[in-house]
């Protein structure tokens, strides 16, 4: 089978800087494959490049079985994208960002009407679509840039952080809503997020991108288990997290906080040898490892430099100041 | 095929967002029909021009005004598509980006023709209430303006079309936008007759092309008219050519 995505090389750089270094990945057809890593760690300056709005400096890569360098058009043709800031025109209606973008795919008008009345529906927004998006809350305008990415039923679609800044409650109806597309409609579904969580619960595969490179690529389980097992987490003063390193189960411990963090393979078997090591402890905490974990294991704790550019939020309030 | 459909849907969004601000459009008539009223009424008392009052005079400078700032002011609004990020909508659809260049000339053009159509009607309305005299509102008069002024805004709407793609900020775009325009507008003949004009000054209006504009749609409402009529025609068409090529080589190039 061809995979849906073929990147080879793919290299992007501003300047002297490196944003995408040889980047090299497949992804399968149905797949949900998560993007994660920092700020300014590639992600979407990859989704650009895939989506063709800016060209790579070297490398290449096929998108939906076109070259985004050689066949541009014919790419954009079979992708959908929902951008990471929102990019619906507020001064209309639903149903007039839905009809533009059917204008702008040239899809047929009873076509076109058959998908707007069939998305709507999909996000819940039927009985909205008369309203300028001016007055839709922030998750209703999400869901309807997403039905605007699936109208002209896209082999591919690109989710720019779907989830940015929604209560819990959208975050989980958008979810539901992109778990039922890669089953039902066999889309391929490339997305980027911040929320760990979200990519846990979604994707079937992921990569962790770090500094334009791949540092860690595999299904959510698969990473877990290399980092290892459970987290324990103790308080007991004037223990050093050096007394745990020798234990053939401990993968890591240092200092966390006002405690200790130790990652060992099973909690449950090996808890009392950590008590035993640790002395006079206060208090004890075990949770398994989570894609947190790895992701902040593989990518390091330093605090990344975000991009100057304002927030989703900040754009949305410079927008509504316009015209 | 299909950018056709993606032109027209470029157009649609601009009708859209065009009945959705009447108000604005509104306001924007207000302008030079205060200039007319103003300007026009008060040196009009000691002013006149080839046996024309200066009001009369005026009327076919202001059209070219209002094409001017309604035209290039349009292309602030690509800034603004930039900033939240409905032109990657735009961008990433399969549209070609000379059809994106073109549906966008289109609708700006539109807007700007709607605002002349409600002058060349005010006009009217003030030639029968006298305030305006000698001005022809003849079918072949009034298409001969409208082709005038077709022409030269399309030009004018790529001139802020570029200046926009290449843009970041709304600010940046009215600082390069003014300095643009009121050169244009004050170097073109709209407020002074163009002959005998000191020697400093000639060359620049000369070399501007809304100066053929005036100079075109004067000929065509008052039968006053400084270069023959055709060269007119063929310097703001040459000028809107040259900056429709322009504008889609451009769009082509534009950074997001």
């Amino acid at each position: 089978m061809l995979p849906a995505i073929a990147i080879r090389d793919l290299t992007k750089r501003f300047g002297t800087l490196a944003a995408v270094d040889s980047l090299s990945l497949e992804i399968g057809e149905g797949e949900v494959f998560g993007l994660l890593g920092p700020n300014g760690a590639g992600k979407t300056t990859t989704l650009l490049m895939l989506t063709t709005l800016i060209p790579p400096s070297s490398g290449t890569a096929s998108v939906g079985g076109y070259d985004i360098v050689r066949d541009p058009d014919r790419v954009r043709a079979s992708i959908g994208i929902v951008f990471q800031d929102p990019s619906s025109d507020e001064t209309l209606t639903g149903y007039e960002n839905l009809k533009l973008h059917g204008l702008l795919y040239g899809m047929p008008a009873n076509l076109r009407e058959e998908r707007i009345n069939d998305v709507l529906a999909l996000v819940e927004l039927t009985d909205r679509r008369d309203e300028k998006v001016k007055r839709y809350s922030g998750g209703m305008r999400r869901r309807l840039e997403l039905a605007r990415g699936l109208m002209h039923h896209p082999k591919i679609l690109f989710l720019d952080e779907p989830t940015l800044g929604l209560d819990p409650q959208t975050r989980e109806h958008i979810w539901e809503y992109i778990r039922r597309l890669a089953q039902e409609k066999k889309i391929t579904i490339i997305l980027t997020t911040h929320y760990m969580d979200e990519a846990d619960r979604l994707c079937n595969r992921l990569a962790i991108i770090d500094h334009g490179k791949i540092a860690k690529l595999g299904t959510p389980q698969e990473l877990k288990r290399e980092l290892g097992g459970d987290i324990i987490h103790l308080r007991a003063p004037g223990c050093d997290p050096a007394v745990f390193r020798t234990l053939p189960f401990v993968r890591e411990a240092r200092t966390e906080g006002d405690g200790i963090s130790i990652t060992v393979q099973d909690a449950a078997r090996h808890l009392q040898e950590v008590l035993n090591r640790a002395g006079t402890v206060e208090a004890v905490e075990v949770r398994p490892v989570t894609l947190e974990d790895v992701f902040l294991h593989t990518t390091g704790r330093g605090i990344r430099e975000g991009p100057a550019e304002g927030s989703w939020a900040e754009k949305v309030m410079a927008a509504g100041t316009r015209r | 095929m299909s950018d056709l459909t993606g032109i027209y849907a470029l157009w649609y969004r601009e009708y859209k967002v065009f009945l959705h601000e009447r108000s604005r459009i509104v306001a924007s008539i207000v302008n030079p029909v205060l200039w007319l009223l103003i300007i026009g009424g008060g040196l009009g008392s000691v002013l006149e021009f080839g046996g024309v009052n200066y009001v009369s005079f005026l009327y076919p400078g202001i059209l070219v005004q209002c094409a001017l700032f309604s035209a290039v002011f349009f292309g602030v609004y690509i800034v603004w598509d930039k900033k939240i990020d409905f032109l990657k909508e735009v961008l990433v659809s399969p549209m070609s980006r000379t059809a994106i260049f073109v549906g966008k000339v289109i609708g700006g053009s539109t807007d700007t023709i709607l605002q002349l159509a409600i002058l060349l009607f005010i006009g009217w309305v003030f030639s029968l209430l006298g305030i305006i005299h000698n001005v022809s509102f003849t079918p072949f008069s009034v298409a001969a303006a409208i082709l005038f002024l077709l022409v030269t805004t399309a030009g004018l709407t790529s001139i802020g079309l570029i200046i926009g793609s290449q843009m970041e900020s709304p600010e940046g775009f009215q600082l390069i936008g003014s300095f643009l325009i009121f050169p244009m507008f004050f170097l073109s003949g709209a407020l002074f007759p163009i002959e005998n004009l000191p020697a400093y000054l000639a060359p620049f209006v000369y070399i501007n092309p809304a100066t053929y504009a005036v100079d075109g749609l004067r000929w065509a409402l008052l039968g006053m008219n400084h270069f023959d009529p055709l060269l007119d025609l063929a310097v703001v068409t040459l000028f809107a050519a040259v900056l429709i090529a322009v504008g889609t080589y451009a769009f082509r190039h534009m950074r997001l």
